[in-house]
């Protein structure tokens, strides 16, 4: 018998009785279909994050006051050493390894348009910025050192702002008022999209440093050139440890932090954050594709049961066969071969659901659609070598079973 | 008598010499044959009949090569099957046996031809030879037109006709019938064994189990057990006077 013609064989018995071995294929189909969905969304967890690591702008740290500390005791409110411009400029003039390192100051803001008004991020940076973060400009022109020395009402646009105020037309050269300043935008940014936590980036309008620090978002502390946060990058991935380590000890000599003191500064590597989480999301996705397989092993305990139970209700054909001269090793073939059929049919079941359910989980959350060809064929291999495994001990019944004995049985 | 027939006519088709069958049932030990000897010649047409543990379901298991004696020779067809290994036998019954059961025994949800050719599957050969023997087995026991047909659509005569065919199907040497007429009713049962002894005109060397005096009554001569021993072998009257 040729293998087509076993395998047909194998599906006709198995037609026979098309509910149970329906029934017998769910842990299979369940098992696979998990184990590649798993996987799928992994892949597509892990390419969205490369997407917003990339949209950060790549080796960026970002340097904030305080000490990343938590509990214990510590420094009294206003006795923190606050982060300045000049921080930002020595910084860069020490470590030759820094590219950029831009001074930044925050704060929320309505951009009114005539009668549009609309909630947004005041970011005030310096040329810098940009470079750090890997931020295009899309139309116009990006801050002349002399609108930075004087604190121009000049402003760039995030993709978001633009187009709510002004929806398609051209926005280089209209005027938004935020708090009652009027700004003249230059330019707008290229849209970056979504950062993990789900905010808008494109939601920003970019004053000049100086700028903002007198009319927008000023405080206090900010007088004295004291800035919220510093964009630092650096040129390649592999310096970001020895840079966060210079950094650190830049800091603690310029702030005179005492031996046994905790840190000025809390140095923060967004991409190694995200890394983080992203690992956190794969160990994730192991556990529960470790699940899934366990779902496979039930699955073809599942299959040897009813294997077991197959070769029982026909042992009058066993004997049959026997009889007109089936070997031991025939009637084997023919019980592994069903085993091995039941198994690749629900890993094909499975197959075509986890595609579905990826395709349909990755279109609810925006996410590229990876599937793995790869883990899609070894979970298919895999299901055949369950039929295989599980489906030997019953086969190994049925062929060693008496001719006569299997002849008399009811 | 047997032995002379032996050395008479055509070589034996099958020859049982002091062949003995023991079973151990826990502590005991039960002979279901005690030494029996005997020869059917080719072409015969014999019945075998004997009361319930005469030892000849034992007889037929051994004639058939399902089952190898304890000690003695069993020789069918000029092979010495009595040690042979269980693949060997499997392979022997392949070729040379023909078995016709009370059941009739066909495989559900398959169609007539592919119950005919079933043994032939296990013999290596091409899927075309195996439809055109299956279909000229079908025809010698005049079913032609039912070759599609399901077992469930075809009368318990048909059914074992097409049993027959799938006996016949492998051109054996010996066609073994345990009980033929056993779930059929008089009229058919008669119509079946008219068969066999059309089969037995043809050449075929055919041995039939029965109990029942009317049915072993076809056959030439026939074969009786009793407590494991061959009781008699006696010529049928009718038998001889269809011949």
């Amino acid at each position: 018998m040729s293998t087509f013609e076993l395998f047909r064989v194998a599906f006709g018995a198995l037609r026979v009785n098309l509910l149970r071995s329906t029934l017998t294929i769910l842990g299979i189909v369940i098992g696979v279909a998990a184990v590649i969905t798993m996987v799928t969304m992994g892949a597509g967890t892990q390419a969205e994050v490369d997407r917003q690591i990339q949209s950060m702008g790549s080796n960026v740290f970002m340097v904030r006051s305080g000490s990343p500390r938590r509990g214990g005791p510590r420094a009294a409110v206003g006795s923190e050493q606050r982060l300045t411009e000049a921080d930002a400029a020595a910084l860069k003039r020490e470590i030759p390894e820094i590219v950029a390192a831009a001074p930044t100051l925050r704060g929320n803001g309505q951009a009114v348009v005539g009668n549009l008004n609309w909630a947004t991020t005041i970011q005030a940076i310096n040329r810098d910025y940009l470079i750090a973060r890997g931020w295009q400009i899309d139309e116009g022109r990006d801050f002349e050192p002399q609108e930075l020395r004087s604190g121009a009402k000049v402003a760039l646009l995030g993709a978001t702002v633009a187009e709510e105020l002004f929806g398609v037309g051209s926005v280089v050269g209209q005027t938004i008022r935020v708090k009652n300043v009027p700004l003249t935008v230059i330019g707008t940014l290229a849209p970056k999209g979504q950062t993990s936590m789900g905010s808008d980036q494109d939601n920003i309008v970019m004053v000049p440093l100086e700028t903002g620090r007198k009319r927008l978002v000023g405080r206090s502390s900010s007088r004295a050139g004291g800035v919220d946060i510093l964009f630092v990058s650096v040129e390649e991935a592999w310096m970001m440890d020895d840079v966060a380590e210079q950094m650190r000890e830049f800091f603690r000599r310029r702030h005179r932090v005492a031996t046994d003191a905790p840190d000025s500064v809390f140095i923060g590597n967004m991409s190694e954050w995200m890394e983080t989480r992203a690992e956190t999301q794969q160990l994730f996705n192991t556990l529960l594709a470790a699940v899934a397989s366990v779902s496979l092993i039930v699955g073809g305990i599942g299959i040897m049961n009813i294997m077991l139970v197959s070769v029982t209700e026909r042992t009058r054909e066993i004997g049959l066969r026997m009889a007109v001269g089936a070997k031991g090793r025939d009637i084997m073939r023919q019980f592994l071969v069903e085993a091995i059929t039941l198994c690749l049919a629900g890993g094909l079941i499975g197959i075509a659901l986890a595609l579905a359910i990826s395709l349909a989980v990755a279109r609810l959350a925006g996410w590229p659609v990876l599937v793995q060809w790869p883990v899609v064929i070894v979970a298919f291999a895999f299901s055949g070598a369950i039929g295989v495994f599980f489906g030997f001990y019953p086969a190994r019944k049925a062929a060693a079973k008496d001719p006569i004995e299997a002849l008399r049985s009811e | 008598m047997d032995l002379m027939r032996a050395s008479q006519g055509a070589p034996a088709i099958l020859a049982c010499r002091d062949v003995v069958k023991t079973y151990s049932l826990g502590a005991e030990r039960v002979a279901a044959l005690r030494g029996i000897t005997l020869d059917i010649g080719r072409g015969e047409f014999v019945s075998v009949m004997g009361p319930s543990g005469s030892g000849k379901s034992t007889f037929m298991n051994l004639a058939g090569c399902l089952d190898t004696p304890t000690s003695g020779e069993v020789v069918l067809d000029g092979e010495r099957v009595s040690d042979m290994s269980r693949d060997d036998l499997a392979d022997i019954r392949n070729r040379k046996i023909g078995f016709v059961f009370q059941q009739f025994n066909l495989l559900g949800r398959t169609s007539a031809k592919d119950n005919v050719a079933l043994p032939l599957l296990y013999s290596g050969m091409s899927k075309a030879e195996r439809s055109e023997r299956a279909e000229a087995a079908l025809a010698e026991v005049g079913l032609d037109d039912r070759m599609n047909h399901y077992p469930s659509q075809l009368s318990g005569g048909q059914q074992q006709r097409v049993a027959i065919a799938r006996a016949l199907v492998n051109a054996p040497a010996l066609v073994l019938a345990d009980e033929p007429t056993g779930a059929l009713d008089t009229q058919t049962g008669h119509e079946i064994m008219g068969l066999f002894h059309s089969l037995h005109q043809q050449g075929i060397t055919v041995v039939v189990v029965t109990h029942e005096a009317e049915i072993a009554a076809f056959a030439e001569h026939t074969l009786r057990f009793r407590d494991g021993q061959l009781a008699e072998d006696e010529g049928n009257r009718r038998a001889k006077a269809v011949a």
